[in-house]
């Protein structure tokens, strides 16, 4: 499991590689805080190399998803397969992000 | 009763990095019995990833000296796979623990989807005190 951090003009673009679970969450949740204290505000993670999540992965999702939003930027999601998609409609999460089939359709929507 | 076989019997330390061995076994063993694919890829790896992290974290607080025991057993048919998971603390009182993440007062919380989850992924999830606090998730093929 990693996680892969780059710019692409003014997004922060995260790669989620494995899964992302109680074990490594709180990895995920110090790289992308690390840059909102740097002044980024866009993010967009990219789940297309990413098993599963777990509920400590959501949450970790949804605590950014906060964090972002209250510092004036945003958080969006892109490329999650079809057990992801389940997984984001029986906890109603896929209500609370807006999620893209792609990278690029994402990218666009910012 | 149906007759069951065991197919796996571990125990792990109470550390969360433990977790993913554990569920790559138990993923082999759901595929070997053809459980439907989205079951093998989804809903045990996330339910079991629930119960050991529950396990870990809240049954045994991560206390080094404690171990978590984890057993696979199938049905002689083939047809259901049964997963114990046990740690050493008292246990809890799963209904009255379990809460709708779905609400709108509860969508935003960073916590409390884990035990929601499995009841979701799984056909049934049983608790109970039998030497150890025990989590039993049932998976049925078809």
């Amino acid at each position: 499991m990693s996680f892969t951090i780059r710019k692409q003009g003014e997004i922060v673009v995260v790669d989620v590689e494995g899964q992302l679970i109680v074990g490594n969450r709180q990895e995920l949740k110090q790289k992308v805080l690390d840059e909102l204290e740097k002044g980024e505000k866009r993010f967009l993670i990219d789940f297309s190399q990413t098993g599963y999540i777990d509920s400590s992965g959501l949450g970790v999702l949804v605590s950014l998803s906060k964090k972002i939003r209250e510092q004036g930027g945003e958080l969006r999601l892109a490329n999650l397969n079809d057990d992801l998609k389940t997984l984001f409609e029986l906890t109603k999460l896929d209500t609370l992000f807006q999620i893209s089939d792609s990278r690029e359709r994402a990218l666009e929507s910012f | 009763m149906r007759k069951m076989r065991v197919a796996l019997e571990i125990e792990i330390p109470s550390d969360v990095h433990e977790i993913e061995r554990v569920v790559e076994l138990v993923q082999k063993e759901c595929r070997q019995l053809k459980i439907e694919p989205e079951k093998c890829s989804l809903n045990v790896p996330v339910a079991l990833t629930e119960a050991l992290s529950n396990a870990i974290l809240r049954g045994n607080r991560e206390d080094a000296s404690k171990y978590v025991r984890v057993r696979a057993s199938v049905s002689k048919a083939g047809d259901m796979l049964v997963v114990d998971v046990t740690d050493e603390g008292a246990g809890f009182d799963l209904p009255a623990s379990t809460l709708n993440c779905t609400t709108p007062e509860n969508l935003e919380r960073e916590d409390g989807r884990g035990l929601y989850l499995m009841q979701c992924l799984v056909d049934r999830v049983e608790q109970f005190v039998d030497g150890g606090n025990t989590v039993r998730l049932t998976v049925q093929r078809g």
